[in-house]
């Protein structure tokens, strides 16, 4: 079986044996056997660290939870910088995670029910492998979008009964934020762990509408008349 | 100068780094990945706490049966310690947003796992490590608390048995740096990656904390301590959780027998299944009769992982199954402070250390707890050490410069003739198979052999990759190196043990032995020559 890689300079193909059950397999296999300098990240090898998202025919996946096929053409993240082949910086991403503030900002005592605890289950299964934010046409023409993760992380914390002052997490998904995001759901397809920012983000509308905030976009159409 | 380094950025640095931070000190946290991408974001099952929220429980219960699990080589009051303080740590945990589970009048859920009395481990789904983690990592940003990612740990900087910082490679630019604090704490994890392909840790479990305190003339101890998980996916060693037995599955050779009760203590589980492959038998897990609709329901993501990394469905096939590698209760020697024994003003937390609560077997739950609850302990006593240490005056020290021309060599002059990838395939499953389920004095002393000699070699061994930037082939060189030096005291350790105690097993010597090794064993360099004896536990 050949698989082909992206390297920047050259689009490479090597041979891998059939019996790599996973993409990550057959990397290891070409890094291992033919060629040293092939690089990317991994680390738990069982889809929970997040290190080893790449694109496969367009697509992000995670290399060790992807079952190579003959021919699959494999490709770094986009909307990061590459480092070296399929190793991407993910710093500037992860700044999202500061900039949205997705965090408890005021800690206060609640009784949780179980079923609160549902309602944001999957959002914190998000394993940070920042496939959303390399699916997302988004920062194509917003490189200062925070993302699909990081709102989803905003959505989980705000959603927390725990949370005493929701409102400042809102503020700061504002600009660039909840806003901005089309709802094109590529997201939602390519997240390994079936989590659905696109819903995320809509409901962190209606919280930003709770606390008196609009659709910015809404606010500047011009339906002939002068606007609303 | 910078109070507190941490090297490691899982669990136990990263809670040692947010207590450390509260109490006033500059902090930084250093590691060789993504914080995220630690192998505390692989625990599934739980964290120990006697909150009592399901059934009756008590702080001296959980004291109890943690003894219990270790076999004498617990610190009694290591211990009692952190199983009082482990309400207080979900506490903890609580005020920061860990998502837990909840009971009927939301109270966090707890269950039952292995060896407990009760049901004690509080949980997040079967991803209890993971919202810890990132809910920890969250609540760094939160404090602005400086994080390094890819950074690997390279030496510590050493003088007159003080250590003053360490230092790193840079693995982005290629560049050697150094990092110098008035205290240092190390949290880098197991060195379960000793054991690869046989193992349910990540790649990056190799001893990389342990072995630089070795060469830094700290000590190590109990080495020889590794739990054994009896289900893995034979091919993948994907771990497979104890509750697909806790549900009615079997264990079956292949001729269809069952051969053990599956609820028995990992150990014993373990042993017994190793023994069916040793004997020529496939190993397989049984789930099929509990049918479609419950384990759809129950087990999910064993289904997922069978299906995707065994390529068998267990609804209609059975699973191939193997004994792996899973936790490593050895580390690096810490007093009751989590002080490094032989060094000064560094301390060990987490999987890398050995705090002696674990003994020679871990029950399950209680490892997150040790990564939360000593890592604040570790926080609380590295900022209690900065404030009595006046700035250092010394700033030169020549371990930089060693360091930098060791790494240089291997750019310049080590030639690429052996391929260690291969080598590391051959030990790991040799450590599979003669330093793992059941120990064999012979096979033991033959593997210490072939460690010696494939040591001898590494001159010829080296890096093809000769670019400095985003250099993973110099990572995983260093790396194995590191598993090189670790594997050596495992190999020795267990040797010299002939006995039977816990997850370590013998056959020539199938029983405890308290008369001769109720004894924590040690390991230090001393001129360069590996040294160790036997440390009588006082009961």
């Amino acid at each position: 079986m050949k698989i082909k890689i992206n390297r920047q300079e050259t689009i490479e193909e090597f041979e891998v044996p059939f019996k790599s059950t996973t993409l990550l397999k057959a990397l290891y296999h070409i890094k291992n056997n033919i060629d040293n300098t092939l690089t990317f990240s991994s680390n738990c090898r069982s889809g929970v660290c997040g290190a080893c998202a790449v694109r496969v025919n367009g697509k992000e996946v995670l290399a060790c939870s992807h079952t190579p096929q003959d021919g699959d053409l494999v490709e770094p993240l986009v909307y990061h910088e590459i480092q070296r082949d399929l190793k991407v910086n993910k710093q500037k991403a992860r700044k999202t995670l500061k900039s949205s503030t997705a965090w408890l900002h005021q800690p206060q005592k609640a009784t949780i029910s179980q079923e609160q605890v549902a309602l944001t289950e999957k959002q914190s299964d998000c394993i940070l492998c920042n496939s959303c934010y390399s699916s997302c046409p988004v920062l194509e023409v917003n490189p200062n979008f925070i993302g699909p993760f990081a709102l989803t992380r905003a959505y989980r914390y705000t959603s927390d009964p725990r949370e005493g002052d929701v409102k400042a997490t809102i503020d700061n998904i504002q600009t660039n934020g909840v806003w901005d995001c089309t709802l094109c759901g590529n997201c939602t397809e390519v997240c390994p762990q079936g989590i659905d920012p696109k819903m995320d983000i809509t409901m962190l509308r209606s919280t930003s509408a709770q606390f008196g905030y609009s659709d910015p976009n809404f606010q500047a159409m011009d339906f002939g008349f002068g606007g609303f | 100068m910078l109070d507190i380094l941490i090297v490691g950025s899982g669990g136990a640095g990263l809670s040692s780094a947010l207590t450390a931070k509260q109490q006033g000190a500059t902090v930084t946290v250093v590691g060789k990945h993504y914080p995220t991408a630690s192998q505390t974001s692989m625990a599934q099952g739980g964290i120990n706490a006697s909150l009592g929220n399901v059934t009756p429980d008590s702080v001296q219960a959980h004291i109890d049966d943690t003894i219990k699990s270790a076999h004498e080589l617990c610190n009694k009051k290591m211990v009692e310690t952190m199983c009082q303080d482990a309400p207080n740590t979900i506490e903890w945990l609580e005020e920061l947003g860990v998502p837990f589970d909840r009971t009927q009048n939301g109270k966090v859920a707890q269950r039952q796992l292995g060896g407990a009395s009760s049901k004690r481990a509080c949980y997040a789904q079967d991803y209890t490590g993971l919202k810890i983690l990132h809910t920890l990592y969250d609540s760094c940003l939160k404090e602005g608390i400086e994080m390094l990612e890819e950074y690997f740990l390279l030496e510590l900087i050493v003088e007159d048995k003080q250590v003053l910082g360490a230092i790193f490679l840079d693995i982005v630019t290629g560049e050697v740096k150094e990092i110098r604090a008035k205290a240092t704490i190390l949290a880098t994890g197991g060195y379960g990656a000793l054991y690869k392909n046989f193992t349910t840790n990540s790649e990056g479990a190799t001893g990389d904390g342990l072995a630089s305190v070795l060469r830094a003339g700290g000590t190590l101890s109990d080495m020889e301590f590794v739990q054994f998980h009896p289900t893995a996916l034979k091919g993948s060693a994907t771990l497979i959780s104890e509750s697909a037995r806790g549900e009615g599955g079997y264990l079956v050779n292949s001729k269809g027998e069952r051969f053990v009760d599956e609820l028995l203590p990992r150990d014993v589980v373990a042993r017994a299944i190793f023994e069916q492959i040793e004997s020529g038998e496939e190993v397989f897990l049984d789930i099929r009769h509990l049918g479609e609709e419950k384990l759809l329901h129950l087990m999910p993501q064993e289904v997922h992982l069978c299906r995707l990394y065994e390529g068998v469905d267990p609804i209609s096939e059975l699973i191939p199954i193997k004994p792996v590698a899973h936790y490593t209760m050895g580390g690096i020697d810490v007093n009751e402070n989590l002080e490094v024994t032989g060094l000064k003003n560094c301390y060990a937390v987490g999987e890398c250390s050995n705090a002696k609560i674990h003994g020679a077997n871990r029950l399950g739950g209680n490892s997150l707890l040790e990564i939360i609850s000593l890592g604040r302990e570790a926080g609380k006593n590295a900022v209690g050490c900065v404030s009595q240490r006046t700035e250092t005056t010394n700033t030169k020290n020549t371990q930089l410069q060693k360091t930098k021309e060791y790494i240089d060599s291997l750019f310049e002059e080590y030639p690429y003739q052996k391929n260690f990838y291969n080598l590391q395939d051959e030990l790991g499953e040799k450590f599979y198979k003669h330093a793992g389920v059941v120990k064999d004095n012979t096979k033991l002393n033959n593997l210490l052999n072939e460690l010696r000699v494939i040591k001898a070699d590494l001159d010829d061994m080296g890096i093809g990759d000769k670019n400095r930037e985003n250099n993973t082939n110099l990572v995983e060189f260093l790396q194995f190196q590191n598993l090189l030096t670790i594997g050596e005291v495992v190999l020795d350790a267990s040797i010299v043990r002939d006995e039977s105690r816990g997850a370590h097993y013998k056959s020539a010597f199938p029983k405890k032995d308290n008369q001769h090794f109720k004894a924590h064993s040690l390991y230090w360099v001393e001129d360069g020559i590996l040294q160790n004896r036997l440390q009588k536990v006082e009961s």
